[in-house]
């Protein structure tokens, strides 16, 4: 995706010019992202700032496509950092937005928690995508039931024209009651695109700081006041829902009604279009009156929403028998398919019958680290060590399985290095601990643990891979490149400086790129008493940008087919077709090969050179 | 609050008239082979034929050499932005493999299958090291799948594309061979494939959007398929059989000074130095009898005997 080229080019006149003068009624395919991105600078927000976050990334990367003098677009270092900024610019009288991925909010959720108590000045909307089916996640919590726990109502579109128009809504909600407003997208919503009226910014006049010290300051006694009006609030909000045009009846056979919120309305009306339906764009507070009308006029109640009984709950305790759970899974992602078979399991459709035809076993083709990746000498020479490797998130998080499989543990953004301290701490482990975190998660949440390593005089060693980039979720810039969002130049972090600052005595910079020098950095850093740091200093291959050297290649008459080279992982690598005492041998793709020569490195039997060597 | 507002819509918003059906096109391959663009010019082209478009595909891992998809729906209402399975119109492969994978989506009997044959083969599907081992990549040949399936093309788009001295525009190559398979006109297809390519591009491209059409028009599934038998009895002859077995690694305790080389340098990674710093096989059944531990150990400690050897 280009990254804001040139932040007086809005997406809506960088291709149709011609349709300039009348935007209005312009329609355009979207991506949800793009149209969460879009309802953002429509209603005027001023500041808009996000943690990259599978699927949540675009959203942020879109709003900085709109000029600058309207909206500011920020890469915060986490989801709370993001959170706080937001909620900085509403107390100073602006329209606020943040973005993040569901885990996202676990880490922002302790500045939530009170911000719903305090309210709002500016209006405040929270995107929070979801992950069901975890496409590209550690869990598949539901959001719906932490805004239960925050009291903050949810807004859930169920394509791209209502993620535009519900960012939109929720700026009202958000102002008119006085709270912070969620609005839940899924992966599958944020990344469908499907046509989309979009409108024209409108600009909100600002209502400056307002100084409220029993509504801004949130100790106990003020505390005390706010919860009875969070109560209350709740209930209004309810009642608000209750005629509001977010939640939808749509009329049809009263055999049976449905009802359902966000992408499920998709389904339900590709597979059931006779059904009466129940579409709701509130999912929390829901609009109990409205429900039980809904109940009362059909006959049989089925609840149809992804991952928890939020909804079905409800409608259970409002007195109605109910069924959801018992024929759709908690877990994982619907599909028109499942709805189908849900609806026939419960005799409501007739079941599809399935032809049998042609059925291959598919080909197992799970991600892999690139060709040249610089994180995999670094799992190579752990392996070499025999260490016990508490792992992060990111890319370097795919060495815990084949062929590297040199990563034990994974936990949360950050975590590996308070996992390290602790598993130091029992005395039982007779391995080197070694924690391994790429660059932008120790920004985001490796720096308290790192400090808490030195403080408690923890015995481990962490390698800080810096590969100049967030490359996860596709190469965004942070606090540790050099550059902004807008990807103008700003403040560097000098990952040395800092961990020298913190307290640690042994810090050494190392090419991951030399396997031998680096097995031998790693043996040091490891024999270190205390706190060691090795900062793993090799840039991303594929961002900022694809940085490609010549080819390696197999001469295939020194081949012995041991495949030492194919522990690399690398896609670059696979059989030649030719045999070795029956062994495969291997070649080298000269398109994929980035020239990092780790695979001639590890060949013993020295089969592998760039096509100049003789 | 008073519940009196709470009413059904009015039934005037539904349709009447039982609309079409809405057409689908899964378009499928692997991270960094263009589906994404590929969809992107289908669904544009859907949007400027007035249709009601949804696109959905799923990012994350994409670049990370993972299997990649991408759904296209179009028609006057489209609701579901995915395809259920067994129900695509058109299967789009570019790579082989990917095509075999989505194969129970294709809707039966009527749908289209279009499928580049190139193979790429994930460093998975060559994990095992044995002697005669065989690449785990999917055993379904062309023939497989032309005598299965009514509509189906298998194609060589990059040959085509090479033909044509335009290696970059193998995708459009595919893009001419969709084209028969929907009822959209030539011409609107080339006006929409010359907003996606680079303005130098459009002519080779639209040369490569005519050659992938006027082969699949020209695509005779019978004949093909003749011509496959025929040559698929001699390749089979020129597969050797290899016999597998374990083989069995020696270690003369006495000579082996713990130096850990063949520890290192075993590719499976079997051997391990035990208490007494003496080499010993850890995990046997890894073992595929390289004998990288035997050539490379200084002392002359280790001997790997294969299956043949131990048989004699």
């Amino acid at each position: 995706m280009a990254k804001a080229s040139s932040p007086q080019v809005t997406p809506q006149d960088s291709k149709d010019k011609s349709n300039k003068a009348s935007v209005a009624i312009e329609v355009k395919p979207l991506m949800g992202n793009e149209a969460i991105a879009r309802g953002v600078w429509e209603a005027g927000v001023r500041v808009a700032s996000a943690y990259p976050g599978t699927p949540s990334t675009e959203i942020l990367e879109n709003v900085a496509h709109y000029p600058e003098q309207d909206i500011e677009a920020e890469w915060a270092t986490n989801e709370k950092v993001a959170l706080d900024v937001a909620i900085g610019a509403s107390f100073a009288g602006e329209r606020a937005f943040a973005a993040m991925k569901h885990v996202g909010l676990n880490v922002a959720s302790d500045a939530l928690m009170s911000m719903t108590y305090i309210g709002v000045n500016g209006g405040l909307v929270i995107v929070v995508c979801d992950d069901p089916g975890i496409h590209s996640s550690q869990n598949e919590q539901d959001t719906r039931l932490f805004a239960r726990l925050a009291m903050v109502p949810v807004l859930e579109p169920s394509d791209a024209q209502e993620a535009l128009d519900f960012i939109k809504h929720g700026y009202e909600i958000s102002e008119q009651f006085d709270t912070p407003v969620i609005v839940r997208s899924t992966t599958r919503l944020s990344h469908t695109r499907s046509l989309v009226r979009i409108g024209e910014r409108i600009s909100q006049p600002t209502k400056g700081f307002v100084d409220n010290i029993a509504k801004n300051v949130m100790i106990p006694s003020h505390a005390r006041i706010s919860h009875p009006r969070l109560i209350e609030r709740e209930q209004k909000l309810g009642d608000y829902f209750n005629t509001s045009e977010l939640n939808r009846w749509e009329p049809g056979k009263t055999e049976y009604g449905i009802i359902t919120c966000g992408i499920s309305y998709s389904y339900v009306k590709e597979v059931a279009e006779d059904a009466s339906v129940l579409k709701l764009g509130a999912s929390y507070p829901l609009a109990e009156d409205l429900i039980s009308k809904f109940c009362e006029s059909v006959d049989r109640v089925i609840v149809i929403e992804e991952l928890e009984p939020v909804i079905e709950e409800t409608v259970r305790k409002l007195g109605f028998k109910v069924e959801g759970k018992s024929l759709f899974s908690r877990e994982g992602e619907f599909s028109p398919s499942v709805v189908r078979s849900g609806l026939a399991q419960a005799g409501l459709l007739p079941a599809s019958e399935s032809t049998p035809g042609l059925a291959p076993q598919p080909l197992a083709r799970p991600p892999v680290l690139c060709s040249g990746c610089p994180h995999t000498s670094a799992y190579m020479a752990l392996r070499s060590i025999d260490a016990r490797v508490a792992g992060d998130i990111g890319c370097y998080t795919l060495a815990a399985i084949e062929p590297l499989k040199a990563i034990h543990t994974c936990v949360a953004m950050g975590s590996s290095i308070g996992n390290a301290v602790g598993m130091y701490k029992t005395g039982n482990e007779t391995r080197p601990i070694v924690a391994t975190i790429g660059d932008s998660t120790f920004i985001h949440g490796g720096i308290p643990p790192l400090i808490d390593a030195v403080y408690n005089q923890a015995n481990i060693t962490v390698l800080l891979l810096d590969n100049h980039t967030t490359a996860m979720t596709g190469g965004q810039d942070h606090a540790g490149t050099g550059k902004n969002l807008r990807g103008k130049k700003t403040e560097r972090v000098d990952f040395e400086s800092l961990i020298k600052a913190i307290g640690v005595k042994w810090v050494r910079k190392a090419d991951s790129y030399n396997l031998g020098n680096f097995y031998k950095c790693l043996q040091d850093a490891t024999r270190y008493k205390g706190v060691s740091v090795i900062i793993s200093d090799r840039p991303c291959v594929l961002d900022p940008v694809k940085i490609k050297g010549k080819a390696f290649e197999v001469r295939a008459e020194s081949c012995v087919g041991c495949q030492s080279c194919m522990n690399l992982g690398c896609p670059a690598i696979s059989w030649s077709g030719e045999l070795h005492d029956g062994h495969n041998k291997v070649k080298i793709s000269a398109l994929d090969c980035m020239g990092c020569s780790l695979c001639a490195q590890t060949c013993p039997s020295d089969a592998i050179h760039l096509p100049s060597e003789t | 609050m008073t519940t009196a507002a709470i009413k059904p819509l009015k039934k005037a918003q539904k349709q009447t008239q039982k609309v079409q059906r809405p057409r689908n096109v899964l378009i499928v391959g692997v991270g960094g082979q263009g589906v994404i663009m590929v969809s992107k010019v289908l669904a544009t082209l859907c949007q400027k034929q007035g249709f009601e478009v949804k696109q959905s595909e799923v990012h994350g891992m994409a670049k990370r050499g993972g299997a990649v998809f991408s759904h296209v729906r179009f028609g006057e209402t489209v609701y579901s932005p995915t395809i259920p399975e067994g129900e695509a119109d058109v299967l789009l492969a570019l790579e082989w493999a990917e095509g075999m994978r989505w194969m129970p989506y294709l809707r039966q009997q009527s749908g289209t299958f279009i499928a580049d044959t190139q193979h790429i083969v994930p460093p998975f599907a060559c994990r095992n090291r044995t002697r005669g081992a065989q690449s785990g990549y999917v055993s379904e040949t062309i023939e497989t799948v032309m005598s299965h399936v009514d509509n189906s093309f298998a194609m060589d788009a990059m040959g085509i594309a090479e033909q044509l001295g335009v290696v970059k525009a193998a995708n459009t190559v595919l893009l001419g061979a969709l084209s028969t398979a929907l009822d959209f006109d030539p011409e609107a297809w080339k006006s929409v494939i010359s907003m996606f390519v680079p303005e130098k591009t459009i002519e080779t491209n639209i040369r490569a959007f005519d050659a992938g059409r006027d082969w699949a028009l020209g695509f005779d599934r019978e004949s093909e398929l003749r011509n496959l038998t025929d040559t698929h009895s001699l390749q089979q002859e020129g597969l050797a059989e290899v016999k597998v077995d374990r083989s069995i690694v020696e270690i003369t305790e006495e000579w082996c000074k713990s130096c850990d080389i063949c520890v290192k340098f075993c590719p499976e990674r079997c051997l391990v130095l035990n208490d007494k710093l003496i080499v010993e096989m850890a995990e046997p059944e890894r073992c595929t009898g390289c004998r990288m531990c035997e050539w490379l150990c200084p002392d002359f400690a280790i001997a790997v005997r294969t299956p043949d050897q131990i048989s004699q």
